[in-house]
């Protein structure tokens, strides 16, 4: 019956109030105006209250939070390796993975700390736990992995107490792949729809950026004669990440824009060539040359944190756009209300 | 002084209480805001205008509790009464939408709506809570506990109508307590009680219920077809909210999620991936410590 011409705008990246004012001033034809980049789909049809957001995005910050799930998923994994090298009697790597997982999870543990609202309250967050909550199971994870990440580390160091130092290195590779997955549900577990709409791929996407940082740094910190197990793990990685994500998107849907458009879809298109390139790279020549070894090692880092920072970029744009809220709840309703009236 | 009161029994404790708000009575006088500002003292929001309608307040937040919604649209003209004035819907026992007579042919309706915080049934703010500072009142409302929140902000992203979030200069998150001081002494929420028109009630969610259903009925009689429910179904994504209200449009038009779902509802399947995805690193991992292996030693056959 009626029509409200000024919500109908569905303008990309829009900023409610200062630029949503001139359009519904100039009343029925500005709405639907503006266009930003060009899509691949044509843009549903959808009403908003002026153009802003339904949800709120998180206030963190990128650097602390996809920070943190670079560093957890590098410590995660790399403790996985360091204890695979250390079983082989690969030595060298065994203790530069040690150290690496020591100072990622610490720099992580700073970072999450960093970015709380009342950082001296920290310790709140071993006040109760909630498995409802991922984010209380992931600190009562640090709790529980950063000590043993720091013994198998000091261990391998000192060379003291080899035998607690070989059951905290087993410790912390029981941990780490829960490290390094469960941020895939600490994201997914909101209602930021490119976040919660991959929740069934997220932790697996993570898994496989966090092996592919590991492979990195091993590949980067060891000697080539060790690095045969970086190698495969690089290329398996890669090649899972890559599956990952397309799954993901395709699962998305409408929402997948959110993953090839703007900050994230650079930063996730990058991820793509560094982690491909790194591992053909540290997979063709990394056995013989030490140096393509660390190039291929840095390129597999630096596309596991594209990875990352490109899925917080992605969550963000979905949020901030209330046609990713509307449109597929719509959908939903819509496809919920036409199974009712079939079945009955 | 006296002795203390005793604990209650289960079968004391109080009913779970709500606000229904009835939007089709809402005159947009922005009293609910403003008791909601002075009763619970919340801090300065901004003095900015927004320019887009006489909403200067943009959306619920951490120093805005309750939130009048403005939105002006084209409806169809009506048939001006004698003295020229427009007959409105909600008194006249007629139809109220004639066909739109064309594009750009016709009269302006507001509609205005306080929104507040849901208290949903199931409230994915209080579930990914990782300190305990949400919880849920013996009045069926959730509330935020200042001195425990340690700022972790992950109840913002969590809730599904973007209500709860935390103030920059102090970093932990508020939101509306639904008064719970007040309900404490057997008050009303300061919202409620200032609402000059009744369009915010409160009361127990039951009898809300039971009122609210018979206010869209009665609307529907007179012919206002657009007027529904929103909030109301203890069947829906989160489990029905504590806050429900009367909408004239779609709820998408008030900035409202047309099918919103508790995040948490997905939260089992989420561990069991997550378990998957970990075991699939760990196997990946002896893969690559097994393959160089195997070939190394075929290599050296």
């Amino acid at each position: 019956m009626s029509g409200s011409d000024v919500t109908r705008d569905g303008v990309r990246g829009e900023r409610p109030g200062r630029e949503a004012a001139p359009e519904a001033l100039q009343g029925t034809k500005g709405g639907r105006r503006r266009r930003g980049e060009e899509l691949m789909v044509p843009r549903a049809e959808f009403r908003s209250y002026y153009g802003r957001p339904v949800i709120k995005a998180p206030a963190w910050s990128p650097r602390d939070i996809a920070g943190y799930f670079f560093l957890g998923g590098l410590a995660g994994a790399g403790s996985v390796l360091a204890a695979g090298a250390h079983l082989t009697g690969r030595t060298t790597t065994a203790t530069a993975m040690k150290i690496s997982s020591l100072a990622a999870v610490s720099l992580s543990a700073t970072a999450l700390v960093h970015d709380l609202g009342k950082p001296e309250r920290f310790v709140n967050m071993l006040r109760v736990f909630k498995p409802t909550s991922p984010m209380s199971v992931g600190s009562w994870l640090l709790a529980a992995y950063g000590p043993a990440a720091g013994a198998a580390a000091a261990s391998a160091v000192t060379g003291r107490l080899p035998r607690a130092g070989a059951a905290a290195t087993g410790a912390a590779a029981l941990l780490g792949p829960g490290v390094a997955t469960y941020t895939g549900v600490l994201a997914a577990d909101t209602a930021v729809p490119a976040w919660h709409g991959a929740h069934r791929e997220l932790p697996y996407l993570f898994g496989a950026s966090a092996t592919a940082a590991a492979a990195g740094m091993a590949l980067v910190a060891g000697p080539t004669r060790e690095n045969a197990p970086a190698r495969c793990a690089g290329v398996l990685a890669a090649a899972a990440e890559s599956a990952i994500r397309r799954a993901a998107e395709r699962r998305l849907g409408m929402i997948a824009e959110t993953y090839r458009t703007g900050r994230a879809g650079a930063l996730l298109k990058s991820a793509e060539l560094l982690s491909a390139s790194g591992a053909a790279l540290a997979a063709l020549r990394g056995g013989r040359s030490r140096a393509a070894a660390a190039v291929g090692g840095i390129a597999l880092l630096t596309g596991s944190a594209a990875v990352r920072f490109g899925v917080f970029a992605a969550g963000i744009a979905s949020a901030e756009d209330p046609a990713y809220t509307v449109v597929p709840q719509r959908e939903a309703k819509a496809a919920r209300q036409e199974a009712e009236a079939g079945g009955d | 002084m006296t002795e203390a009161p005793e604990a209650p029994t289960a079968s004391e404790a109080p009913e779970r209480v709500g606000f229904f708000t009835d939007t089709s009575v809402c005159i947009g006088c922005k009293a609910c805001e403003v008791a909601c500002k002075e009763w619970n003292a919340i801090p300065e929001d901004g003095l900015s205008l927004t320019g887009m309608s006489y909403d200067n307040t943009g959306g619920l937040g951490a120093s805005t509790w309750r939130h009048v919604a403005f939105i002006e649209q084209k409806v169809p003209a009506r048939v001006p009464a004698p003295e020229g004035r427009t007959q409105l819907p909600l008194v006249a026992g007629e139809p109220a939408a004639a066909e739109p007579s064309g594009d750009g042919d016709g009269e302006v309706r507001w509609l205005m709506s306080s929104d507040v915080c849901k208290h949903c049934t199931h409230a994915a703010c209080l579930d990914v809570c990782p300190t305990g500072s949400l919880f849920r009142t013996e009045f069926g409302t959730v509330v935020v506990q200042e001195d425990i929140c340690n700022g972790c902000g992950y109840c913002v992203p969590a809730c599904p109508y973007g209500v709860i979030e935390q103030r920059q200069d102090d970093g932990r998150a508020f939101k509306c307590t639904m008064c719970y001081d007040r309900l404490g002494t057997g008050l009303e929420p300061a919202c409620a009680k200032a609402c000059p028109t009744d369009s915010i009630q409160f009361g127990p969610l039951d009898e809300l219920r039971e009122r609210a259903a018979l206010r869209v009925d009665e609307l529907h009689k007179a012919g206002v077809a657009d007027a529904r429910l929103y909030g109301h179904d203890p069947d829906d994504g989160v489990g029905g909210d504590g806050a429900f209200f009367l909408l004239l449009d779609e709820p998408e038009v008030y900035g409202l999620p047309p099918d919103p779902v508790v995040t948490t509802r997905d939260l089992p399947a989420m561990w069991k991936h997550a378990g998957a995805a970990a075991l699939s690193l760990a196997g990946g991992f002896l893969a690559s410590f097994a393959l160089p292996a195997l070939a190394g030693r075929r290599a050296r056959r």
